[in-house]
């Protein structure tokens, strides 16, 4: 059967069960998006390129499915670059597909033409260039195949025009192999018989769980064995959701701006069970004295993440939820004895710190940030997805928003993209349209990709965003506060649009409060709302989040208020 | 903790782009690349990449990770420590003037190099062997006037077993 290009490339995207793409057309990718309209694939108009990437993120996160994007040459590829580097951080499976121009002028400074797979080599898991129409079913197989197996990540196909519209004679392909790419699934048992004593023997035990536990769907099994072995559990901003935030073993997060208790039991403990994470800076602070009395066991499925940050004791590569499995199944074989009351006086101290040192704020006649999300968390009865953009309103929503379950907190950890959570949370409500989908937004990367509103009407997707307006770049400024005394160089913010009528310019509906007893009707009124929603609150400007680790320093070293 | 230098044998393969995705893991991620050399090997589609880098052991086990973490890489050796065999070639351009001529052959015959080109006022000399030994001649060399030096970098394969236990 004679197919053209662009025939093969959706073939091989219903082969992957692919049914919604986030992208925008342009010169290079004209047969491609005619071949596309004559499918059932929805396809989702951004605005924007990068709103395009980060929609089909949150899509990935909020689903579990690889997200899929299509966007043009020259600047629709370089428009795409940061939300692909955002993927590539927090290990995000998508697969993106750019134009580029054709093969006999790739190399001659063509008209939109960049080398975009040079660009991203650096921030994708895998990328590449098909130079001829023979490889393109096979390329897609193999993307779709390293951007959701091993750990996951981003991977980049760059079709050059003219194999949208050749022909070839089209033969399926079944089964790749990848003679360089085998990740590790199936750990150690010998390393997981050594986890095992260390839990049993453990006075101390702390669980630090990460975004490997939401990729791998592995909370289940990671709450049973926090449960069974009574052992506190902390996550680093990646891992919010992956163990109920209501459970009384819940420390809250960890690191810089983690919970008081979280970063003493770190300090503290004398075995830490890290699960799927990487030791990320901002997590550990100053690595040497990190968990400086624990015995370390690392789980992950990347061997580059095991010994990079911290060494450890027990290195056990392999896949967060198949390691756990295990690990449930040796501890069930074992004589326990009395767990709870072996961990009675660690939790408890735990419990005095909490108590001592709680997360707090004080309410008065200007709205505190905090005060909004706690509410957020009351009327949504912390069953909202939530995705963020960057700065104070980031960390204020991983302090007061409490996750009950995976993949219900979406934000840009590891590149910190300001700009993020707004398209990401489209790209949520198209995966998930019976979920409340809130966006916990700044005054200041709202406005990074504020053009999306007109995606989010067109497509009737009524995503909530709660903008926690300070007039400032807040989490700039609070550095600048802390250690640049106070001199605010360019982060003052004041002169914004009015988002209520800029909601309202874009089809929306946009409300405002500016007194603490007006936060709770305008969520009301926000929330349950059919629409789209820009929600201003008008908040205390020099609010700080706290606690706070100053980078570089132990985390066990906070300043409190 | 102490540096050493390590030879890094990296099977990969041949597709394009190849070794600028591991030319870049090097640069973007702050390790230095001492010498690089990379050519087909006698498995078609499979290009042998030799890389001599400075680090210490905690990089150089993150270095050999990363790089068995690239798709297209099959497999990364350590050879430093193991037991196995270098060489390198050199091509050296060297200032020939008539009182100079019968001790630059001296040391080419002595080190068994070839003079591969003779000039007017040069000659042109090929120097193969193990590092060190490139070091030694390069260093007597040097006080005649080298002109220009080509090197092609370290290349080496592990030792075979020489006997069956
Ligand atoms: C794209 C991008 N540019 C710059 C930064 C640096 N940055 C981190 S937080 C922040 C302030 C964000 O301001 P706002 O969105 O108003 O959030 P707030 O901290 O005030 O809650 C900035 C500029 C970033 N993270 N991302
Ligand atoms: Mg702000």
């Amino acid at each position: 059967m004679k197919l053209t290009g662009a025939q093969i490339m959706m073939k091989a995207l219903k082969d992957e069960g692919v049914d919604t793409i986030f992208g925008y057309p342009g010169g290079a990718v004209l047969d491609l998006y005619d071949e596309l309209d004559k499918t059932d694939i929805h396809h989702i108009l951004a605005r924007h390129e990068q709103g395009a990437v980060h929609a089909a993120d949150g899509y990935a996160r909020a689903s579990g499915k690889v997200g899929v994007c299509l966007v043009t040459s020259g600047p629709g590829a370089t428009n795409a670059v940061t939300g692909i580097a955002s993927a590539n951080m927090d290990s995000i499976p998508l697969v993106v597909f750019t134009g580029q121009v054709p093969t006999h002028l790739i190399g001659n400074d063509a008209f939109q033409e960049v080398d975009i797979v040079g660009i991203t080599r650096p921030c994708t898991k895998h990328n590449y260039l098909v130079t001829r129409l023979e490889d393109l079913s096979r390329v897609i197989k193999e993307a779709f195949y390293i951007a959701r197996s091993g750990r996951p990540g981003p991977v980049l196909i760059d079709i050059p025009k003219d194999l949208g519209s050749q022909t070839i004679d089209y033969t399926p392909i079944k089964d790749i192999k990848l003679k360089s790419y085998n990740p590790t699934y199936d750990p150690n048992i010998k390393q997981l018989h050594k986890v095992v004593s260390l839990i049993k023997n453990a006075k101390k035990p702390v669980i630090f769980g990460g975004g490997g536990i939401i990729l791998s769907n592995s909370s289940k099994s990671l709450t049973e064995l926090a449960r069974k072995m009574q052992i506190p559990v902390t996550a680093s901003l990646m891992g919010l959701g992956a163990f109920p935030g209501s459970d009384p073993l819940w420390l809250g997060m960890l690191g810089m701006h983690g919970t008081y208790r979280a970063n003493m039991s770190i300090g503290n403990c004398d075995l830490l069970l890290a699960v799927g994470v990487r030791f990320d800076d901002r997590v550990t602070g100053k690595t040497d004295v990190f968990a400086a009395q624990a015995k370390i066991v690392h789980i992950d499925i990347d061997p580059t993440s095991i010994h990079k940050n911290v060494p450890v004791a027990i290195p056990v590569v392999g896949d967060c939820k198949i390691a756990l499995d295990h690990l449930n199944r040796l501890i069930d074989k074992e004589d326990l004895g009395n767990v709870a009351e072996k961990r009675k006086k660690w939790l408890d101290q735990i419990q005095q710190w909490k108590t001592s040192t709680p997360m707090t704020y004080n309410q008065k006649d200007v709205i505190k940030p905090q005060y909004v999300i706690d509410k957020l968390y009351e009327l949504t009865k912390g069953k909202a997805i939530i995705t963020t953009e960057v700065g104070q309103n980031q960390m204020w929503a991983a302090q007061y928003y409490h996750f009950d379950q995976p993949r219900h907190f979406i934000t840009s950890g590891g590149l910190g993209c300001m700009g993020f959570g707004f398209p990401a949370a489209i790209g949520a409500q198209v995966a998930c349209p019976d979920e409340l989908v809130v966006d916990i937004a700044g005054d200041g990367s709202i406005q990074m990709n504020i053009q999306e509103m007109a995606t989010a009407v067109q497509y009737g997707l009524p995503v909530k965003i709660v903008i926690l307006n300070n007039g400032y770049l807040g989490m700039v400024r609070q550095w600048q506060e802390l250690f640049y005394k106070k001199r605010y160089a360019s982060t003052n913010m004041e002169h914004a649009p009015d988002f209520v009528k800029l909601a309202q310019a874009y089809g929306a509906v946009g409300l405002r409060a500016s007194r603490p007893d007006e936060v709770e009707s305008i969520l009301k009124q926000g929330l349950f709302s059919k629409d789209t929603v820009i929600m201003d609150f008008i908040v205390e400007r020099e609010e700080n989040v706290y606690p706070m680790v100053p980078a570089g320093a132990p985390i066990t070293k906070m300043l409190l208020v | 903790m102490i540096k050493e230098k390590h030879v890094l044998s990296i099977l990969v393969e041949n597709q394009p782009g190849v070794l600028s995705r591991i030319a870049g893991l090097f640069s973007g991620r702050g390790y230095n690349v001492e010498s690089i050399s990379a050519a087909e090997t006698n498995v078609p589609n499979e290009t042998r990449i030799t890389i001599t880098t400075t680090a210490d052991m905690p990089a150089i086990e993150q270095i050999t990770k990363q790089l068995h973490k690239s798709i297209n890489v099959i497999k990364v050796h350590d050879l430093t420590g193991t037991d196995f065999v270098q060489r390198e070639m050199a091509l050296v351009k060297i200032k020939a003037s008539p009182e100079h001529r019968a001790e630059i052959l001296r040391i080419v015959d002595i080190f068994r190099c070839k003079v591969v080109d003779v000039g007017l006022k040069h000659y042109t000399i090929e120097i193969t062997g193990a590092q060190d030994k490139l070091s030694a001649i390069l260093g007597l060399l040097k006080p005649i006037g080298i002109k220009e030096i080509a090197r092609t970098g370290a290349i080496a394969l592990s030792r075979e077993p020489k006997n069956n236990h």
